[in-house]
């Protein structure tokens, strides 16, 4: 920990987040808002003179308001930086009428409260996203009494108890008479695995988490009662089994079921009611204290970073993989990584492990100094182009330049262009070429797939980040749905033109299936957007020209939904079942019309 | 619709056009569900292919080497795989094109696993026809694809670290050790994340920090 925070190339931003992030793989530029501390980081050694006067007492967050700490405080006592930091929203004094004793305190005067608030600007080639976990909040399960009995406590809560840095200097103690417990229980899997409340994943290290708790236990009170509920343990990585085996032989009990309930005797002591699915009897026992194993959860701020970075997320919340086996640590997105819970529940190890993973995948990237492009890009060609603008508007990027007063051609920034096609989907004129995915290559593999018995076959479009990947997650599954869906791949649902909507139908497609990543996953940030609007226009155009709009369908599959990608096609292949021969004749008929 | 005129006729096809399509077996990955033979012979029927072939495993050494060897011999110009996802192999197959004299661009893959095979797994005749027109599609793509060249940028050698916790602080350091800047980004007043918090750990035994 102090390596990071004084290695010469690491620059360290505490109190900060990333607000805005723009640019491209090798090319980020990256907006942070850096909180004001108040206290001079470089300055401050941590004497704690401050802490002394104020007057200001809050729960110490750190130990999970198990004590207390001053408005001014150091986050704990190994903190990176070391320097004290004061909450303002607590603080008195920043009107030093009122207040201000800590900035007469320190000899140093390190404390100002004119600091404010800083916005920073970096560029960067590659970005790793360790945001971690969060715990989880055992508030909703109240079957176990966690708001109602003060001697029921999280692990989180138990690490700082028997902690020797913690607010009992490592002593257990029980919250309500402050003296030992004679007899403890860990109830595991709280928030885990359970499909009414919490993860139903597995949080992966609570089980080992409670093996270690009570080892700790033993060897400091060999004669306490110590008993575990538990589904399953789980003991998979090196070394687990061993100590899974010495707690058991240390006398720990392990008692296979979950408590139905728990009360409080007016000792203060709990009941707890469980069922050993062993024996298969109701036991009723009574426990001096209770830990609950509580899960692990994605970090708060996932979601945001999300958005903010164009990723995917895997159904438990955690963020997606480019590929669970090859590419456990890069994301879909060209030179951003992951390490460490972020990407799911893990123990230091692994999260060290993943760690070293993501800094030589960057360094792969990043250590030629240049980047090569992926060509798969867009480009104007200026004797079609009539300047409308409308490319421009809808790029998500923001790389495509054009004068619509002066009537100057639009030009695409290809080195910006992520590739999604939008903008020549929207081109009116058809002034653009997307590289890779033109028109004649997408219109010529329509026309392959409609050539023989049309009225048989379902016309897809999938993206590539999202439901193509959707697809292939069924695929792996082995889910099965009818053979009678061909895929149409292309980068962005943003690129699906209307004219190969059109020419589908012109070829005598039944139906049409339109799919895409959910609104917010947008590979392209906002592309799908755009999607969604052709889509809504073409229905309209179908019900003008009598066409049943219902043939045209728009889905949203994410890359982890193969389950949906596999209904989705049931539902199609009901649907094109329900469309005649004369129907699609007589579609075909309007639309050879409306050429004329 | 006027706009439904527009761009539908082909591109001109160069008369000379040669492409090669090879349809893998996956071991039994496909080739259990797929005829994969039946889907070869097919497309040796379609315009411009000249080389037509199922394969045991297209991204195996020996198969790669086949395809590389095809490619000389019969100066193929373009390829199609009939394989896995391309989400999965199509670095490799583009690679292997490029070492044997072609531009990498110039390769579409069918998704006979994922998308046929895998799905459709007690279908094998619907299966196998869908494996044709998969294949089919394919080779009218590949018939249009144009060669496409990456281009050079440069890159800023620094990097961002979201999270102070023990996986942000050992890829921050990791990269500095290796002569790169890091900006190490975390919202709290120290670094350190949930490890600080604990005391021992497992299954070490140890003090955390
Ligand atoms: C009760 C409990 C006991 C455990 N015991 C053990 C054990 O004995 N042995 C073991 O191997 N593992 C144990 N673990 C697991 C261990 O804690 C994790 O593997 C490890 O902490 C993961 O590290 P991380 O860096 O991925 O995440 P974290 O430690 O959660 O760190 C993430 C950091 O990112 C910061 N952050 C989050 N979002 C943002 C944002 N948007 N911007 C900037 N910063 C952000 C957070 O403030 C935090 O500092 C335990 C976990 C729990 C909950
Ligand atoms: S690690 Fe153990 S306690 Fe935690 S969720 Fe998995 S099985 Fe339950
Ligand atoms: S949308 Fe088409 S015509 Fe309009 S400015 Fe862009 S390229 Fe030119
Ligand atoms: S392809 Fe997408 S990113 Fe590129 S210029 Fe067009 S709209 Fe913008």
């Amino acid at each position: 920990m102090t390596d990071g925070g004084r290695h010469p190339r690491i620059t360290l931003l505490t109190m900060s987040e990333v607000v805005e992030v723009k640019g491209y793989v090798g090319n980020f530029q990256v907006k942070i808002l850096k909180k004001a501390r108040y206290v001079d980081e470089k300055e401050c050694t941590a004497c704690g003179e401050c802490t002394k006067v104020c007057p200001v007492v809050w729960p110490d967050e750190f130990d999970l308001g198990l004590s207390s700490r001053r408005a001014i405080f150091s986050p704990f006592p190994q903190a990176v930086p070391s320097a004290y930091v004061i909450n303002i929203n607590e603080c008195l004094g920043h009107n030093p009428v009122v207040c201000a004793k800590c900035v007469e305190a320190c000899d140093k005067g390190c404390i100002n409260f004119h600091l404010s608030d800083e916005e920073i600007v970096e560029e960067v080639g590659s970005i790793i996203v360790a945001t971690g976990l969060e715990v989880y909040d055992p508030t909703e399960l109240d079957e176990y009494g966690y708001t109602r009995f003060e001697n029921v406590l999280t692990s989180l809560e138990f690490e700082r108890l028997i902690n020797a840095g913690g607010p009992t200097k490592g002593e257990l103690i029980r919250p309500t008479d402050r003296k030992r417990p004679r007899s403890i229980g860990f109830i595991q899997c709280v928030g885990s695995r359970s499909a009414r409340k919490g993860g139903n994943y597995c949080s992966n290290v609570c089980c080992m988490n409670t093996v270690k708790s009570t080892l700790m236990l033993k060897e400091h009170y060999p004669d306490m009662e110590i008993k575990v509920f538990y589904i399953d343990i789980r003991a998979f990585g090196k070394g687990f089994e061993d100590l899974y085996r010495r707690s058991r032989r240390l006398g720990v009990q392990y008692l296979r079921g979950l408590p139905g309930a728990v009360e409080e005797t007016p000792e203060r002591t709990l009941t707890v009611a469980v069922e050993n699915t062993v024996t298969g009897r109701l036991q009723i026992l009574d426990l001096d204290m209770l830990v609950l194993a509580i899960g692990i959860k994605p970090a708060s701020s996932t979601q945001k970073l999300q958005e903010m970075l164009g990723l995917q997320l895997s159904p438990d919340g955690f963020f997606l993989e480019a590929h669970p086996k090859l590419l456990p640590v890069d994301a879909a997105t060209r030179g951003l990584f992951y390490a460490g819970c972020a990407e799911g529940p893990k123990d230091i190890k692994e999260s060290v492990t993943q760690a070293s993973a993501a800094a030589a995948r960057a360094i792969r990237l990043m250590h030629e100094g240049k980047i090569t492009s992926e060509p798969i890009t867009s480009m104007v060609v200026p004797e079609h182009c009539k300047s409308c603008g409308k490319c421009a508007e809808v790029c998500p990027y923001n790389v495509i330049t054009v004068d619509v007063k002066k009537k100057i051609p639009a030009v695409v920034n290809t080195a910006a262009c992520a590739g999604c096609g939008t903008c020549a989907a929207e081109c009116p004129f058809g002034a653009i070429t997307m590289n890779h995915f033109t028109d004649t290559q997408i219109l010529q593999q329509v026309e392959a797939l409609l050539e023989e018995d049309p009225r048989e076959k379902i016309l897809a479009f999938a993206c590539n980040w999202c439901s193509y990947a959707g697809a292939d997650y069924a695929g792996v599954s082995r889910l099965q749905y009818p053979p009678n869906v061909r895929l149409i791949r292309t980068m962005c649902s943003g690129r699906v033109d209307e004219r190969f909507i059109w020419h589908g139908f012109l070829k005598g497609a039944p139906v049409v299936l339109v799919s895409g990543c959910h609104i917010g996953d947008c590979h392209y940030i906002d592309a799908n957007h755009w999607t969604e609007k052709r889509v809504k226009k073409v229905h309209k155009k179908m019900s003008k020209l009598g066409i049943r709009p219902e043939r045209l369908q728009l889905e949203w599959i994410s890359a982890a939904e193969g389950l949906r990608f596999s209904e989705v096609m049931k539902r199609m292949e009901t649907l094109r079942q329900g469309v005649t021969q004369d129907e699609i004749s007589e579609t075909i008929e309007i639309l050879k019309n409306q050429k004329k | 619709m006027e706009q439904t005129a527009l761009a539908t006729a082909p591109d001109e096809i160069e008369e000379k056009t040669r492409i090669g399509v090879y349809v893998c077996h996956c071991g039994l990955n496909i080739a259990q569900t797929v005829d994969c033979q039946m889907v070869a012979e097919s497309a040796a029927r379609f315009d411009h292919v000249i080389v037509s072939k199922d394969i045991g495993y297209a991204c195996s050494e020996p198969g790669q080497q086949q395809i590389t060897d095809d490619i000389l011999e019969h100066s193929l110009d373009r390829v199609v795989i009939a394989s896995c996802s391309p989400r999965l192999h199509e670095p490799t197959f583009r690679h292997m094109i490029k070492e044997a004299g072609l531009n990498p661009y110039l390769l579409e893959m069918a998704n006979l696993r994922e998308q046929c095979s895998w799905v459709h797994m007690n279908e094998p005749e619907a299966a196998t026809a869908k494996a044709v027109d998969l294949v089919k599609m394919a080779v009218s793509r590949v018939r249009q694809l144009r060669p496409l060249y990456e281009e050079v940028l440069p890159l800023t050698k620094r990097s961002l670290v979201i999270g102070g916790g023990i996986a942000g602080i050992q890829t921050a350091l990791d990269l500095a050790d290796n002569g790169f800047d890091v900006v190490l980004v975390e919202k709290k007043p120290s670094i350190g994340g949930t490890m600080a918090q604990l005391d021992k750990t497992f299954p070490t035994m140890d003090c955390s920090i």
